[in-house]
């Protein structure tokens, strides 16, 4: 008699989302990310397959970081004024398989930059590097409203990844995303029956699911990961399983969220019996994203360069079957 | 929930005359509404007042097919014609059903091997349905252990409890849902329980409510599968909302739609 092995057997798998378009698309991108596609669970190779591997996309700001410690500052120092430098530095030193590009100047508090000066600074990154880009707004979503329809325009062909998209925010994002080529990143607040709902509502407006990416909100280690894990857990659980709507890949914000963390960016001077801030700072966010991968990440959004390489080659060893 | 679509069936009057006018558009339509509506696999039930029952099966399968892909439940006690469905049949299929007799599974767990097939196991054997939750559960043991032996997939084992109208016999219902109950703890990975939901309500009035009620309660049980009227939209917002509340698909304002989206 043959003993069935235990193995689960998933129905569906995780929609994939094309990221960036290369010349033969009609776009400049060097080449294309394929997001998602996951038939199991993260790196269960014995179960089912992972046609595409988690990416992880650096972090550029389009304005100097107010608030980075200075072990994060160092890499950057002699670039933190120029996004497209910056950029380049992360493709080019730092082997960033994306760039995020955040509007941080365009908040109302950090500079209140226009739609046109947004604009001006996507043209700039996407001429200084040829990875496909991330755009990411301010998250005052008045503002993004005017600033993120100019930056998609600014980028009308080159199959981005706009965010973000809210529930009671979603329609001008939609309609730039349809406009423009691009894809969207739907944000919901740590609760996974917005994150579906969200899906939904964009799904209704027209954009098909397999242009969009969902970011169900990261929370770092030591600051509510734990939660962050389970929704991302339950989300793909769901869409292994025939939920549709829960179908995405998922983007995860770990520098943002991971340099919050007093552990991470507490100096030697106020925490010298944590052990030496240049090498806890990137530890810290490599743990982070390494932990939210095993929940089933497609991007990362890093920010420290040795983070970046920790992880990476961690992403090579997973994904070895 | 797999739901398997009932309306193609020769027992209701226009299918019948379906069959006798071979009127392809009539159950092809029938077929595509039910998908619409929900169903994943299609039952096809030639009735019995088809004269050339095997012609009839394979005809309706033949016709189904040309409109879609689904699974495909045969439905019917004869084999035969059975076999002539299953010939029929291409992609994906299901036996209804098999009794759990030793006769019985040792002729058709071969068949569903043959043809890859899902197999509906009604909990009787040749002493009748039992009266009681054990006699179910000894019936469903012994189907899953003989499944085992003839390496079906757990995956394809469908057991039936046996649903019979609550009008002639009141504590069936209950016994149903603590067999059904039972069921989920014989195995791991678990078979799927699947049921005839209208025979339930047979010759009784409100028939759409009894279903529904009963619907929701097997669901809280374990149910997985029933073979039921997709096109009875409360029946289906009610099994929508009973695997919600069972918190085995995710709530969002608009759960019912979105199940509709899938």
């Amino acid at each position: 008699m043959a003993i069935e092995e235990p193995l689960e057997k998933w129905s569906t798998a995780v929609a994939t989302v094309r990221v960036g378009a290369t010349a033969a698309d009609g776009g400049t991108r060097g080449r294309e990310i394929v997001l998602g596609g996951e038939m199991t669970l993260p790196f269960l190779h014995f179960e089912g397959a992972t046609p595409n591997k988690p990416v992880v996309a650096m972090e550029v700001l389009d304005i100097a970081p107010q608030d980075w410690p200075d072990v994060l500052m160092k890499p950057f120092a002699d670039v933190v004024d120029d996004p497209a430098a910056w950029a380049a530095k992360c493709v080019n030193d730092y082997g960033a398989e994306m760039i995020c590009l955040k509007l941080e100047g365009t908040h109302p508090d950090s500079g209140d930059k226009g739609p046109d000066d947004a604009a001006k600074v996507v043209k700039a990154v996407l001429e200084a590097v040829d990875v496909p880009l991330i755009i990411w707004g301010c998250d005052v979503d008045e503002k993004d409203n005017q600033v993120l329809p100019a930056c998609s325009q600014a980028a009308a062909g080159e199959r981005c990844l706009l965010g973000t998209a809210k529930e009671d925010n979603y329609r001008t994002l939609v309609a730039s995303c349809m406009a423009d080529g691009h894809n969207l990143i739907a944000e919901s607040p740590l609760d996974i029956n917005i994150a579906k709902q969200v899906n939904i509502l964009v799904s209704e407006a027209g954009l098909p699911l397999d242009r969009v990416v969902m970011y169900p909100t990261t929370g770092g280690l030591g600051y509510g990961i734990e939660y962050a894990y389970s929704i991302q857990e339950r989300g793909r659980l769901a869409a292994l399983t025939g939920d549709k709507m829960m179908s995405p890949p998922v983007v995860c914000q770990i520098g943002q969220e991971a340099w919050r963390a007093k552990e991470a960016k507490a100096s030697d001077e106020e925490a010298p019996q944590w052990g030496a801030a240049e090498k806890r700072g990137p530890m810290w966010e490599a743990m982070t994203a390494i932990m939210l991968l095993q929940a089933g990440a497609d991007i990362l959004i890093m920010r420290h360069p040795n983070a970046v390489a920790l992880v990476k080659k961690a992403i090579d060893e997973l994904m070895r079957s | 929930m797999i739901v398997i679509g009932e309306r193609i069936n020769g027992m209701f009057k226009a299918v019948n005359q379906a069959i006798q006018d071979k009127d392809k558009a009539a159950i092809q339509d029938l077929a595509k509404r039910q998908i619409d509506e929900g169903a994943d696999m299609l039952d096809i039930n030639v009735g019995t007042a088809a004269a050339d029952p095997v012609g009839a099966m394979k005809w309706l399968v033949e016709t189904v097919r040309e409109v879609t892909d689904v699974p495909l439940s045969i439905d019917n006690p004869n084999l035969p014609t059975m076999k002539a469905g299953l010939e029929a049949c291409t992609g994906r299929k299901m036996i209804n059903s098999t009794i759990g007799s030793e006769e019985a599974l040792n002729t058709f767990f071969p068949l569903a091997k043959e043809h890859n097939a899902m197999v509906v196991c009604l909990c009787i054997d040749d002493k009748g349905v039992p009266v009681d939750v054990d006699g179910r559960v000894e019936i469903a043991m012994r189907v899953l252990a003989k499944a085992m032996e003839y390496e079906i997939p757990m995956d394809d084992i469908y057991i039936d409890p046996i649903v019979l109208p609550v009008k002639a016999d009141q504590t069936g219902p209950g016994k149903v849902l603590e067999s059904i109950r039972q069921f989920g703890m014989l195995s791991d990975p678990k078979p799927h329980i699947v049921i005839g939901l209208s025979n339930l309500s047979q010759g009784a009035v409100d028939r759409k409510l009894i279903n529904r009620t009963f619907l929701t309660m097997a669901i809280a049980q374990g149910l997985d599968a029933a073979i039921l009227d997709p096109l009875d939209t409360e029946l289906m917002d009610a099994m929508i909302t009973a695997e919600m509340l069972m918190n085995r698909t995710i709530y969002s304002d608009s759960f019912l739609k979105a199940y509709r989206q899938r």
